[in-house]
């Protein structure tokens, strides 16, 4: 008899979890916060500022998201989770959201059970040396010294790259960007390898940046981009939709600015149904009509976002470049909101 | 067992497993043990139920697919297109060479501080009690990234190239960079096995001659020299073997190529940096624990054989350390299971321990977090034991026996 209720009570209360897991919405609702996971710090991506902000790209996209759901782009609980951590994280539901410039891979989409929403920034790996070893391509690498970041798909490319190439190498796993810096700079090793993005953001910090090369190739694709649970597609449609609406906004010329003005009505139709004035997109994902409009609001759009904390005008310097508009050339394409 | 039965018998009412002194405790404890393992199950259910509900499972299948990884300091044959579980082996080995190496100069650093530290000479006492406390009082963490601060400016490999380089080659056959240092490496000739075969041969002869001049000592009083005897014996039959087979044992020098030196022993940075502040770290404590051990020992045994006209190197050896030894290897067994532990740091100079490999790199690439840990906590779990049973019975046989 007790046993009976005992598993009762545990099958009850694994069922209550399930329910409970499988409406992320509501969960975030009652919280008032969304939980989202972040790096634990890299500066344009995800890092607190002075007086303890989180700021950065992939911050921006929690921003977004906590306004599009709770209209207030300050009610995020940022996570600091490591390469290590992240995924634990999101599948225990520690985190609502991941946005940790993590790379899209069918293993983690599949095998990890999580659905990535889309991609937010297009990245490859790409190697650093110094000018003076007289290095003009990767396939001259035979015999180096690599720093790798441990945990990351970086690894795996490189082994597979110099093995493609039939050359060596020696690794020497680094776990943070900072310690890979300075080892690099020490001359521990030979070549430091990351994503592009990231050695661009470390070799401006460099005091002589100009001694020290990006090589031409990139040898893998790092589409990175937010992720969530699997089996909440409606808490799933939220995020993608609330990232569309960021690079649709860019797309429609919807800026921060004259965000207040267009919401009065337009007369394409298109940028009147994201900003909830015609239609009901915004009741279809179970949010409010102007999600779009507040998911906006909270940094800008697409390209007002890259400005502020990874573009041209900021350290770390980064071209638009694959992650330009597909008007523009790049590859950013969201589908119609309709 | 037979204790209780024998007590039950008559009239063993429910009441005295709570009444009853004497099952009282045994009660209470079986009801604390029935709590724990109902705790545990809960544990152990609430993950499988939410690994159900994710979709997810405990499988160690990840274990036989490739790695894909590359790993820098390998003791058996790895490469990327190794499968986890090797990946998981090196990591393994790396573990054990790091401690055992750690455990080894630990040891010796610790005996000698400890010792030194007691001794008569006022600076050499003060020496060591500082490197004592400064060592001992500073997390290991940190350590390790001073010390890998210090041999990272070390000169790089291209500090040896060129007309004229910044560094030259100690006694022109090792290279010391900041990426490990290189020694020259034996090359196994034809005949080598005999040189090797003699120079072990004349290991045993010194242990040997060192055993017959003991018992000659014990039985007739005579003193042999042992020291030059054994330092003859050490070298003389090698060299003459050496020579007599015409050479066969030549070196292969390190020597640099491309971005690197090639060829010969490498001792990587990250090895380097991990052995010694493991060491000097660990070897801080064993300095204590060997104070204590000796001055445990009570001060009428050395005074007596000073009297006996014992030498104090002899006195050390033969009456105080021997006594000492009970109080020390316990607190040992401990420095050297937190050796052991100490090295998962490893990963933070980019040395490929267990914890870097299974735990880190396999965890991540793969995404079986849970899986990892868990095969990581029952390797630790072992290695510390097994440190323990050995470390115990060494201490079984120098414990005071009573006759």
């Amino acid at each position: 008899m007790k046993t009976t209720v005992f598993y009762g009570t545990l099958a009850a209360a694994g069922l209550a979890a399930g329910l409970a897991s499988a409406a992320t919405l509501d969960d975030v609702k009652a919280n008032g916060t969304l939980k989202c996971g972040v790096t634990t710090g890299l500066v344009g991506f995800a890092a607190p500022d002075a007086n303890g902000n989180w700021e950065g790209f992939d911050v921006a996209v929690c921003r977004a998201v906590a306004a599009a759901v709770l209209g207030d782009p300050q009610a995020v609980e940022f996570v600091p989770t490591t390469g290590k951590t992240r995924f634990t994280a999101l599948a225990s539901g520690e985190v609502d959201l991941l946005a940790r410039n993590t790379t899209w891979t069918f293993s983690r989409d599949v095998d990890l059970k999580f659905t990535f929403i889309g991609v937010n920034y297009y990245d490859g790996q790409g190697f650093m040396v110094r000018k003076d070893l007289g290095v003009s391509s990767a396939k001259e690498l035979d015999g180096a010294t690599v720093c790798i970041q441990t945990g990351t798909t970086t690894e795996l490319n490189l082994a597979d790259y110099f093995r493609a190439n039939g050359i060596s190498y020696e690794p020497v796993p680094i776990e943070t960007n900072a310690e890979a810096q300075q080892q690099y700079l020490a001359g521990a090793c030979d070549v430091y390898t990351t994503d592009a993005s990231g050695l661009a953001a470390t070799r401006a910090t460099f005091e002589d940046a100009d001694a020290h090369t990006l090589l031409p190739e990139i040898i893998s694709k790092e589409p990175l981009g937010p992720l969530v649970r699997h089996g909440d597609n409606q808490w799933g449609d939220i995020v993608r939709w609330t990232l569309n609406a960021l690079i649709s906004a860019e797309e429609l010329g919807v800026t921060s600015t004259n965000i207040n003005e267009m919401s009065g009505g337009t007369n394409n139709p298109e940028i009147n149904r994201l900003l909830g004035t015609e239609g009901e997109l915004g009741a279809m994902l179970g949010l409010d009509t102007d999600w779009a409009k507040n998911a906006i609001l909270a940094g800008g759009n697409y390209g007002e976002i890259f400005a502020d904390n990874i573009g041209e005008s900021t350290p770390i310097g980064l071209a638009r470049g694959l992650n330009a508009q597909w008007t523009q050339g790049g590859l950013l394409y969201s589908p119609p909101f309709r | 067992m037979s204790a209780i039965s024998d007590e039950t018998e008559p009239s063993f009412r429910l009441s005295m497993l709570v009444n009853d002194t004497r099952y009282r405790s045994l009660t209470f404890q079986f009801i604390a043990l029935i709590l724990l393992i109902v705790f545990m199950a809960y544990l152990g259910m609430n993950l499988v139920q939410n690994l159900a509900t994710a979709g997810l499972n405990i499988s160690y299948g990840f274990l036989s697919e490739p790695a894909g990884y590359d790993i820098n300091q390998r003791l058996i044959e790895y490469d990327s297109q190794s499968t986890h579980r090797a990946a998981a082996y090196v990591g393994i080995l790396n573990t054990l060479l790091v401690a055992f190496l750690g455990c080894l100069t630990a040891t010796v650093l610790g005996v000698v501080a400890g010792v030194l530290r007691l001794s008569g000479n006022w600076l050499v006492a003060k020496l060591m009690a500082v490197y004592v406390e400064a060592f001992r009082n500073v997390p290991v963490l940190i350590w390790i990234l001073i010390i890998n601060t210090i041999v990272i400016t070390l000169p790089a490999p291209r500090a040896y190239r060129g007309e004229t380089p910044d560094a030259e080659m100690l006694f022109g056959m090792i290279a010391y960079t900041n990426r490990g240092i290189y020694f020259p490496a034996p090359v196994w000739g034809s005949g080598s096995l005999i040189v090797v075969g003699v120079f072990l041969a004349s290991i045993v002869g010194i242990f040997a001659y060192r055993r017959y001049a003991k018992n000659l000592l014990y039985s007739s009083g005579k003193l042999l020299p042992t020291f030059w005897p054994s330092v003859a014996l050490f070298f003389v039959p090698t060299i003459l073997a050496y020579f007599v087979m015409g050479r066969p044992v030549t070196l292969d020098y390190p020597a640099l190529q491309g971005f690197n030196f090639q060829g010969g022993l490498q001792v990587q940075r990250p090895l380097i940096a991990l052995w010694l502040a493991l060491s000097v770290y660990t070897g801080a404590f064993i300095a204590e624990n060997v104070r204590a051990g000796i001055q445990a020992v009570n001060k009428g045994q050395s005074e007596a054989a000073g009297a006996l006209g014992l030498r104090p190197g002899r006195i050390m050896n033969l009456v105080v350390l021997p006594q000492a030894l009970r109080v020390i290897i316990p607190p040992l067994i401990s420095q050297y299971l937190n050796i052991t532990k100490n090295s998962s740091l490893a990963i933070a100079v980019g040395y490929a321990d267990i914890t870097a490999t299974l735990g880190g790199i396999t965890l991540n690439q793969t995404g079986r977090a849970i899986e990892s840990v868990l095969l990581l906590m029952l390797f630790y779990l072992v290695i510390s034991l097994s440190i323990s049973m050995v470390m115990n019975f060494y201490n079984n046989s120098v414990t005071l026996k009573e006759r």
